[in-house]
């Protein structure tokens, strides 16, 4: 089970979070959006080995969205940032972003 | 077609002249010698500069394609690089839930079409895959539970294959530990039952594959990791490996929960996500559960090994992982719903615990196709579900890459359909999908 630190309720236990899935997929404007962006916006994953961005939702807590950073190799959390701000500048030379 | 290769998969025998065959008298002759004198089931070589076809992953899917490669297409310059050992990956790991009763007909053609192949597959590989027809019997729990199991029961018999209706007696007949009580939380109301379903040994079914393709000149080579993809333009030509660069007119990448890092490695982004899928075993006991129980609606699955261990199935993990471990709350879940339902494995231990990393599609359909790469296949996207389609894939990946063209049964199974939305959604119809 996963020690997860929600950005406003502090550390808890994995049980009470959901995992969203991969961080920062922007949604593409239908209007203008081609099958292939639908396809790489709904279907089409990093799956990274190593560092993840992914969405966390504290659903048994506070009920707020935030992101973090794992390891998926080792589960090791590297950070954890508020719904809308970027990843931590500390990670984006890791991440090669 | 199809029936004809059922047929002459039973009657073909492995042509080699330098294989060991086993039976009843190679047993009888090498107890003489106290076993000291069996042959190694496969050569180990060193790999050569360049092959025809270059299968990635050496787990069952891989090793079964490679066998059909050069059984049924005559492709026999074929190397399958494993990074590891031989079955290493989810194919050692699985629970061997072997089952065809699957709702579309796309799933339920190629689940069919593997087990024909199962039941023939001891004698066409002359090794015994211990394939055991013992039943599966699947759980209901409320009406939602019956019209969905029913709905599977009569799209099933449309497609041929076996599926029945039980009333809770009659599961409790065919399976005496169930607990049929009214106190449950939630009762058992009936249950669909595929007789011809079951379970086989998994390490076996690598090791027979193995067997027979070696001994039709593939080349199998563990602990070789594939660390690259080269690719000429659109077309691919070979891998580099952490034993070198090997050279290839096609690659076919069977890697399971390793698809999306070995896909990235040509360029591709892949549907999948990869997560953990743990199993554990009880200490043995004597023979006390005669076939395979699942429940769907309170997440469990059971069956007993030869050895006389319970072999319980839980559930993923809710994130993506390589990790290999398994969190324990998963398998508490199921083993909360393994002693409601049978009350007599309550003062049981656990003998052993383990994961494995699945690869999931969105719509929990495989695919098994072509790539945008020229001479580069795929074979992915059986996620917590694929073991039983080993034979079947294997089959249909094989002509798919001799041929350059999909088998009519893995046609509808490519990558594209993730862009069209033409989805084969055995997600919403499966649940528990072992
Ligand atoms: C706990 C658990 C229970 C399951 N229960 C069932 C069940 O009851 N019934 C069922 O039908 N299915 C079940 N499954 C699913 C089933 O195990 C898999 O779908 C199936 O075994 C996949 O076979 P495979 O040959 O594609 O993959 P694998 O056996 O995983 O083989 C892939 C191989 O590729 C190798 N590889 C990866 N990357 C590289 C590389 N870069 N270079 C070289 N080699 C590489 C890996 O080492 C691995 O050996 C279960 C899975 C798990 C984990």
């Amino acid at each position: 089970m996963l020690l997860i630190t929600c950005p406003w309720c502090g550390p808890r236990a994995e049980i009470e979070f959901r995992c969203g899935g991969e961080a920062h997929i922007a949604r593409p404007d239908p209007a203008t959006a081609s099958d292939a962006d639908w396809e790489r916006y709904l279907f089409l994953r990093e799956n990274a080995k190593g560092v993840t961005l992914e969405r966390w939702w504290h659903v048994h807590g506070c009920r707020r969205w935030f992101n973090a950073a794992r390891d998926t190799t080792t589960e090791e959390f590297l950070a954890f940032y508020r719904m809308g701000e970027p990843p931590p500048a500390t990670l984006r030379a890791r991440l090669g972003r | 077609m199809v029936n004809d290769a059922y047929r002459r998969g039973r009657s073909a025998a492995p042509s080699h002249g330098t294989m060991q065959r086993y039976s009843i008298f190679s047993l009888a002759r090498n107890a003489l010698t106290g076993h000291r004198n069996w042959q190694a089931a496969w050569r180990s070589p060193e790999p050569r500069p360049a092959y025809e076809v270059v299968i990635v992953g050496g787990g069952g899917h891989g090793l079964a394609t490679a066998y059909y490669l050069a059984k049924e297409h005559g492709i026999t310059n074929v190397a399958v690089l494993e990074k590891g050992w031989l079955g290493g990956g989810n194919t050692g790991r699985n629970t061997t839930v072997v089952r065809s009763n699957y709702l579309y007909d796309e799933s339920a053609a190629i689940y069919e079409h593997s087990m024909k192949l199962w039941e023939g597959l001891a004698q066409e590989l002359n090794y015994n895959v211990m394939f055991s027809q013992r039943g599966v019997l699947m759980l209901a729990h409320g009406s939602h539970d019956e019209q969905v199991l029913k709905r599977h029961i009569h799209a099933d018999r449309l497609n041929g294959i076996d599926n029945e209706w039980l009333t809770p007696a009659q599961a409790k007949a065919f399976c005496p530990p169930l607990n049929i009580g009214k106190e449950l939380r939630y009762p058992v109301t009936g249950a669909a039952l595929q007789r011809r379903g079951g379970t086989a040994r998994h390490d076996a079914v690598a090791w027979g594959y193995a067997r027979g393709a070696d001994a039709r000149g593939v080349d199998i080579i563990q602990n070789c990791a594939v660390t690259g993809v080269r690719r000429d333009g659109d077309r691919v030509v070979g891998v580099e490996t952490t034993r070198g660069y090997i050279a290839a007119g096609k690659v076919g990448v069977v890697a399971a929960g390793h698809t999306s890092v070995v896909m990235a490695m040509a360029g591709l982004r892949m549907p999948i996500e990869s997560v953990p899928l743990q199993a554990l075993v009880s200490e043995p006991v004597k023979p006390v559960f005669p076939c395979v129980a699942m429940s769907n609606a309170i997440h469990a699955y059971i069956s007993q090994s030869d050895k006389g261990e319970l072999v319980i199935g839980a559930g993923t993990d809710q994130y993506v992982s390589y990790g290999q471990r398994g969190s324990f709350h998963i398998a508490e879940h199921t083993l909360e719903a393994i002693v409601e339902l049978f009350p007599i494995f309550s003062r049981l231990r656990m003998l052993r615990q383990w994961a494995g990393i699945v690869d999931c599609t969105p719509d929990r359909s495989p695919i098994l196709a072509r790539t945008p790469v020229r001479g580069l296949y795929v074979n992915c996207g059986w996620g917590t579900g694929g073991f039983k389609a080993t034979p079947g894939s294997g089959h249909v990946f094989a002509h798919t890459i001799a041929r350059d063209e999909p088998h009519p049964i893995n046609a509808p199974f490519t990558l594209e359909r993730f862009r069209t939305g033409r989805l084969i959604d055995e997600a919403a119809a499966a649940a528990v999908a072992h």
